[in-house]
């Protein structure tokens, strides 16, 4: 080629797309990326491929039935986006669920979290090229998805927690069944760090890549154990606890590097304190009726509600607009990986595309939530 | 010569993470019994759902080819994605009066979300959840279930 046209395309950015079907974007998710070589020099997201207009749908719907909808946002913490509806409903009802619909809660919401960080340290090996973390990960996960579905009936879509209370009372066997849970996991956990964490290649491609300051975690929203990674203290759970947080002891997980280890860090030790949370909480559910008594038709006084739980991503919200209807007059659904993605140009500009992958698996983006 | 030194420690201790992982995995490769895998079509016999499990709704009969169902619809109003419809029609009692029972309860199974609002919300309990988790036909017109069998009619004592 001639030296002129060499010239141009040196100065010229090369666009590529990742995705929308690409392993590692974990669904439909489109990346318009402008390289320069190798290096990444602009992100621009495309959204929109998965997207099903729940907020819409939610207007025609009563609130027991929106229920369902939120599972289907970010489906590997279905129990907590259940959870945000519901306590929306309950405070704007100035209703007072019994105390042992708390403490299920706050059991089920943790064991989502554990399951949900398992499936992340899944693919977070697999986006690095460790298939074995897959497998190991996926049969841990197994035995949570078997509690759930010996309580509950469905293993991912849960629809558990209805307004007022759950669907249905806990099994016989649930107690014994998480004891047995947190004994075996407790011994493996260890294992995924000499898998993992202490792994050479792993700590390479991790540390120092993908830095996020708090300033920025701040500025784009990012909330969750993303944020927690930069140092920017975002738990709901301590900050505006519900369910039974305050009365449970645990620690707010907090990294201050920034960078793509300190965010795969937090999640290895939020899945410990979600342990202890539940061994905390397991032998003492009281007795009492697992739903309060509820109306069959719910209407919500006119007025606008905002409810904000900790998700396993970050902070899901949500927020409605009643006109004293049996259906909400608007409903917003704030979800934590729309805002992680917005950093995702923040973070990873000026990084090295093959680090794109690692960056991309430690924000742990569900597509669903993004596109709702 | 420092420099050195750090250099050498670093590939061992590189190398040694590594020995360390693949001691996970050799620990799983010499130890088959602990291999969770499940052989899915061969096990099929033996294969027991949790009784709360909710494979498919369905409408218990007993016997006699009697349902609890009284044809209220309550189902077809909670349901969130149009998956029930319920016919019903007007019988003659014996005295006289007029009484409506059911005709046809159709589900579709392809639509269904599996949120459990039907059952939970049936005031006669008439409906549950199979165990039935094999779900694939060949026609997409088979998902399209009737729930109440022939000539059957309303369970006594159910109003």
């Amino acid at each position: 080629m001639e030296e002129d046209v060499l010239l141009d395309l040196e100065k010229e950015e090369y666009i590529i797309n990742m995705g929308p079907q690409h392993p590692s974007t974990h669904g439909v998710l489109r990346l318009v990326l402008s390289l320069k070589g190798e290096i990444v020099k602009n992100i621009e997201p495309h959204c929109g491929y998965i997207h099903r207009g729940i907020e819409k749908m939610c207007e025609k719907l009563t609130y027991q039935q929106i229920i369902h909808l939120t599972d289907r946002l970010d489906y590997l913490s279905a129990m907590i986006n259940n959870e945000a509806v519901c306590l929306c409903v309950e405070n704007a009802l100035q209703i007072e669920v019994p105390e042992r619909v708390k403490y299920i809660r706050t059991i089920m919401d943790e064991l989502q979290r554990i399951a949900s960080h398992q499936l992340w340290w899944c693919s977070f090996g697999m986006d690095l090229g460790g298939l074995t973390c897959f497998f190991y990960g996926l049969r841990d996960r197994e035995k949570v998805l078997d509690i759930f579905e010996e309580s509950i009936g469905s293993r991912l879509i849960l629809s558990y927690y209805t307004p007022g209370g759950l669907m249905n009372d806990i099994h016989p066997n649930f107690q014994k069944n998480v004891k047995k849970f947190i004994k075996y996991f407790r011994k493996i956990l260890p294992e995924y760090d000499q898998l993992l964490t202490g792994n050479v290649i792993m700590q390479e491609r991790c540390k120092g890549v993908g830095f996020l300051s708090k300033e920025d975690a701040i500025n784009y929203g990012v909330t969750g154990p993303s944020g927690r990674g930069s140092g920017f203290s975002c738990d709901i759970r301590k900050h505006a606890p519900y369910g039974v947080y305050d009365k449970v002891d645990f620690k707010e997980i907090l990294f201050n590097e920034g960078d793509t280890f300190a965010r795969y860090q937090v999640r290895m030790f939020e899945m410990r304190e979600s342990m202890k949370i539940i061994e905390q909480l397991i032998d003492n559910i009281p007795e009492g009726d697992y739903t309060a008594k509820m109306k069959p038709i719910i209407k919500l006084p006119e007025g606008e509600y905002y409810q904000r739980v900790e998700a396993c991503r970050g902070e899901f919200g949500v927020y409605i607009e009643s006109k004293g209807e049996k259906y909400p007059y608007r409903l917003k659904l704030r979800s934590p990986n729309f805002s992680n993605l917005s950093a995702l140009n923040a973070i990873a500009k000026n990084q090295k595309i093959a680090d794109l992958v690692a960056i991309g698996a430690s924000l742990d983006y569900v597509i669903p939530d993004i596109d709702r | 010569m420092r420099g050195f030194i750090n250099y050498l420690t670093g590939i061992v201790r590189g190398v040694w993470s590594l020995v360390l992982g693949m001691m996970v995995t050799g620990k799983y490769f010499f130890s088959p019994w602990k291999i969770v895998t499940q052989q899915y079509p061969e096990n099929r016999k033996k294969l027991v759902m949790y009784d709360r499990f909710r494979g498919e709704v369905i409408m218990p009969h007993n016997a006699n080819n009697e349902h609890k169902c009284t044809g209220c619809g309550i189902c077809e109003i909670n349901c969130p994605n149009g998956t029930i419809e319920v016919i019903s029609k007007q019988i003659l009692l014996d005295d006289g009066k007029k009484k409506r029972a059911l005709d046809k309860h159709i589900y579709r199974l392809g639509m269904c979300t599996f949120c459990a609002l039907c059952v939970k919300t049936c005031p006669s309990d008439a409906l549950t959840f199979s165990q039935e988790f094999e779900h694939a036909v060949f026609n997409r017109a088979q998902l399209n279930k009737i729930l109440n069998k022939e000539g059957s009619t309303l369970m006594k004592g159910v109003e």
